[in-house]
Formats: C-alpha cells, structure tokens, sequence
C-alpha cells in the first residue's frame, strides 16, 4: 500500500515534469528544423539550425528588437532600484506618521489594473511629445519611464530595509557622513544581495511587458523583442523553424539569470510577503 | 529637537522622486479616466456627455462576452492552479523524496518564460496541424484533428492550460516556503492521534498556509483580471469574440476600433471595480472562516 503510494507520486511528479519541460524542448528542437518537419512532428533536433537562425537575422530585424529590449530593460531596472530603494530606506529610517500614511497611499496603486491607466498615459506622453519629443510617444524612454516606480518595489525595499543594522548609521552619522552620503555609502554595499534579487524581477518585468510597448511604441525601429515575437506568431503562414529560433533567443536571458541565481531570483519573488 | 525636524524632511526627500512618480503614472491617470468616462469623441475634439458612457456599459453585448469570458478563465482556472500548486507543495515538502530538487525546478521553470513567448508556443502546440493533435491521434482517443484555436470552448480551454502551465510552479515556490516554516512537530503530533495524511493536509497544512493562499489567490485573481498577452497572442479573442477579455477590449476601443478614449477609459472602470470588489470578498470569506 506504501510502496503503491509512492509510486503513484513518482507517476504523477513525472507527468508533471513532462508537461512543464515540454514545451521547452519542443521549442528548442524545432528552432534546429525545417518549418515542414515541425508542422510533421518531428521530435529529434535536426540540421536545420543555423538556416533558421540565417533567415531570422535576414527575414526580421531582431538585431534592433534585441537592442531595443536591452536599453528598455536596463535603464528601466538601475531606474526601478534607484528609485524604490531610496523610498523603501526613507520610509523605514525615517519613520514619521505623514510618511506612514503616504506610504499606505502608495500602496494602494498596487490595486491599480495597468489596463485602465493605459489611456490616460498615452495621453499624457502624448502631451509631453508636444514639449520634449525626445520622451514622448513613440520613444525608448516612454517605454519605461511609466513602469519604473512600482509600489511593489517600494514595498520590497522596506521590508528588506527593516534587516539593516541601525548602528551603521549611527557610525556613519560620527564618522561625519551626511544622510545621503550614509545611503550610498553604507546602506547600498551592504544591501547587495536585496539588489540583485530586486535587479532580477525587475528585468524580467521589463524584458517581458508587452501591452504599453505594443500601445506607446509605434515604429518598426522602436521594436521591442514580445512586440517582434506577437507579430511573428501572427502571420498567416508561420515559418515555426525561424519563429522558435526568435522565441529561443527571447527566452534565453531570463532563462539563464534564472539558472545562475537561482537564490536571488526565488528571494525577489518572495519579497512581496515575508513579514 | 531641531535635528529631529531637520532628518524628518530629509527623510521626505528620500521618498520625493517615488511619490511625484506613481502620482504622475498611477493616480492623475486614474482621475483623468473618471473624467475621460464622461467624454466622447477623438484626440483634441472630447466633448462632454454626461452619463452616457456609463448607461452603455448596460447594453454592450462585447462588454458582456468579455465579462462572462474573464469569470469563466477565473472561476476555472484560479481554483484549479491553487490547488494543484498546494498539491505540489506538499509532495515537494517531503525530505524523503527523492529527486526534490529536480521536480521543484521543472515545475517551476515555465514560469521564467514570458507570456507573449509561450503564448505563441501553446498556440503552434494546439494548432490543427500541431503536436497535441498528433499526439491525441496517435492514441486513437480521437480520429480527426480538433480546431482548439477556432473553437469557442476549446479555445478557452487551451488560453486556461496556458495560464495553468505558466503560474503553477510560480505559486508553488509560495506553498513551499510556507510549508518549511511550519513545525513538523505539529504532524507528529497528528499521526500519533491518528489523523492520516489527507486529514492531516485539511486541517493543519491548508489553515497553516491560510494568509499565504489568500495572498496568491488575490494575486492571481487581479492578474487573470487584467488578462491580455495570452489571449491576444493565442487566440487573438476569437473565433469572433468568444475568448475576449476586458483588457483586450479596453486596447480594441482605444487603437483597433473607431479610437473611443471615453467609452473605454469607461470600461476600465469595470476593471477596478471588480478587482475592489473581489480582493475584499476574497479577504472577508479568509476572515470569517477563522
């Protein structure tokens, strides 16, 4: 009866496994064969690779998607803990009432559906296009600039702030410090491994977001890579070799970040709840 | 005590450049959606029109496949994700399986992909030439190949296993370290007075992960709420608009149809409403069974 059970466990995690690694290796497989072979069913890499990978790079502009996709993400995550982080210390080091309740405001945007400001803040970049054209409509910058403070972020920061030493400051504070200085200077070496896990969400949110992109980027040469990736899937006669190649790439940084910070990223998911 | 008033605003500057940011991006957004869900008309030319917006919300057959649609991903898909994330959990929280490493980072691991990414994937794997046809031959379960994409129901079906794929293992990882807090002395103790394992994970692993259920639960349902990448990538809403959801009907409004800010700045009212509405029950029924 204990050794049925058991095995029936072992069943069912396999099953499991099989169907989350699935698409995966489907995925992988496919980029190295012809469209027909995929269509057929083929389950066994091919020799197809590097014609996918030729007619990805002659076919759609992935080069600009990709550069595009990496300028977004990477100001968008120095930006995200920038910003977050000096509020999460503020709100924490230098508690106040007002800035409780400011804070409890703040949090209430996490309710916010991004779907339901999306009008308003295309009309918002549209008005700052009138001014500074260089943000507005149409750019990298407005690509991000609307989701790089997040309450989540803020909120992670606190909390992660409330494990931060407060005789560093204090030793800071006799060693002639300015405020500011202790932040930079003290609170963010020490508080590296809060960074990465924060750095690791945050590029994954940006790399990944698809909806204000797809509303606020319009020209081919603003590209972001879910943009090129949504387009592709949309064609009427897909060449699936060449498209799982492009899905291959896309996936391959978040993957691998994953892969080598594992702690960091798992820490960063959790840091919205732990107390 | 002068210093003390000094570091308070110096604590405000700390929190300036957030606070001016999610008012400029979260809040006045908000505000000027009430304003524009009493206009009509296009760019520079709105005009004022009262409730006119509002009473047609009552009467849009779109709005209602779209509000129907999104219940139905979230009555199903929710319930179903939750429990097979605890039910992971829990075999994974066993220190004598083996392979426990292994499992957990493969189930884990759809959740690193993104969602426009594997919503093109699942809509390749479900096609009517695609593997899961293939293989539903091959095991003679069925004889011809079933249209899941151009399907009303199928169509669900398939946007449903999507979004179950991709957040289970995601939710797990909550389950499971949640579980490792709780003391195994209290399971000991269980089994002594005789409780076997399902009563053991009914009445004291599902009220221990109460408040963390209740935050995933919550989470889950603003995120199937504001659905758009899956089913615009899977099925593009069809066939016709049987697999709509509202985001995807707030972005058609605004920059497919004739553009009508108003009317939907108006609807993604609906949004926040329901989401309101339902993180509070969500929190009331989490509240009463205490």
């Amino acid at each position: 009866m204990k050794k049925l059970k058991k095995t029936l466990i072992y069943l069912f995690l396999s099953i499991a496994t099989i169907i989350s690694i699935y698409p995966f290796f489907w995925m992988i497989v496919s980029m190295t064969n012809k469209s027909v072979d995929v269509t057929q069913g083929r389950q066994l890499p091919g020799t197809y690779l590097f014609e996918n990978l030729r007619q990805l790079f002659d076919q759609v502009d992935i080069v600009t998607a990709l550069t595009n996709s990496a300028i977004i993400a990477v100001l968008s995550t120095f930006f995200t803990l920038f910003i977050a982080s000096l509020a999460g210390y503020g709100f924490q080091m230098y508690r106040s009432k007002g800035k409780d309740i400011v804070f409890n405001i703040l949090l209430l945007s996490m309710m916010i559906p991004f779907a339901s400001i999306m009008i308003p803040l295309y009309r918002l970049f549209g008005r700052i296009s009138q001014t500074a054209p260089i943000i507005g409509i149409d750019t990298l910058a407005a690509a991000f600039l609307p989701t790089v403070t997040t309450a989540f972020f803020i909120f992670f920061f606190r909390q992660n702030t409330k494990m931060f030493p407060k005789d560093l400051i204090e030793a800071g504070r006799i060693d002639g410090l300015s405020e500011i200085g202790i932040f930079f200077r003290i609170f963010v070496p020490t508080m590296k491994t809060t960074y990465a896990a924060a750095a690791i969400i945050a590029f994954m949110n940006s790399w990944n977001n698809f909806l204000w992109p797809l509303v606020v980027l319009q020209s081919p040469s603003n590209q972001t890579i879910p943009l090129l990736i949504s387009n592709l899937g949309s064609s009427y006669a897909p060449d699936y070799g060449m498209i799982m190649s492009a899905i291959t790439i896309a996936t391959l940084p978040t993957a691998l970040v994953f892969f080598f910070m594992q702690k960091h990223f798992v820490a960063g998911m959790m840091g919205s709840v732990k107390g | 005590m002068k210093q003390l008033t000094n570091k308070n605003s110096i604590g405000w500057l700390f929190v300036l450049i957030s606070v001016v940011a999610i008012t400029l991006f979260y809040f006045y957004p908000m505000f000027d959606a009430l304003l524009l869900s009493f206009q009509s008309g296009m760019g520079a030319n709105l005009e004022y029109v009262g409730f006119d917006n509002w009473s047609r919300l009552l009467n849009d057959p779109t709005l209602k496949q779209a509000l129907i649609n999104t219940m139905t991903y979230l009555m199903i898909q929710v319930p179903l994700m939750i429990v097979l994330a605890l039910f992971f959990s829990v075999i994974l929280n066993d220190p004598n399986l083996k392979f426990r490493g292994f499992f957990r980072t493969a189930i884990f691991l759809p959740a690193v992909t993104s969602l426009v990414a594997y919503s093109v994937i699942f809509k390749y794997m479900f096609s009517v030439d695609g593997i899961v046809n293939q293989l539903l031959i091959n095991l003679n379960l069925i004889s011809e190949p079933i249209a899941f994409i151009s399907d009303p129901v199928w169509a669900k079906v398939v946007i449903i296993l999507a979004i179950t794929w991709r957040w289970t293992g995601y939710n797990m990882i909550f389950y499971l370290s949640a579980l490792q807090n709780i003391d195994r002395s209290i399971y000991e103790a269980a089994r002594i007075d005789g409780a076997n394992s399902f009563q053991q994970f009914i009445q004291i692993t599902i009220p221990m992960l109460k408040p963390i259920i209740l935050f995933t639960t919550i989470t889950s349902t603003i995120g199937t709420l504001q659905l758009f990448d899956e089913v615009v990538n899977i099925t593009s809403g069809g066939p016709g608009i049987q697999t709509i959801s509202i985001s995807q009907y707030i972005y058609d409004l605004s920059f497919k149809y004739t553009p009508n800010f108003g009317y939907a700045a108006t609807v993604s009212y609906v949004i926040v409403i329901l989401v309101v509405i339902l993180s509070i029950i969500q929190f009331k029924v989490a509240g009463e069974k205490e």
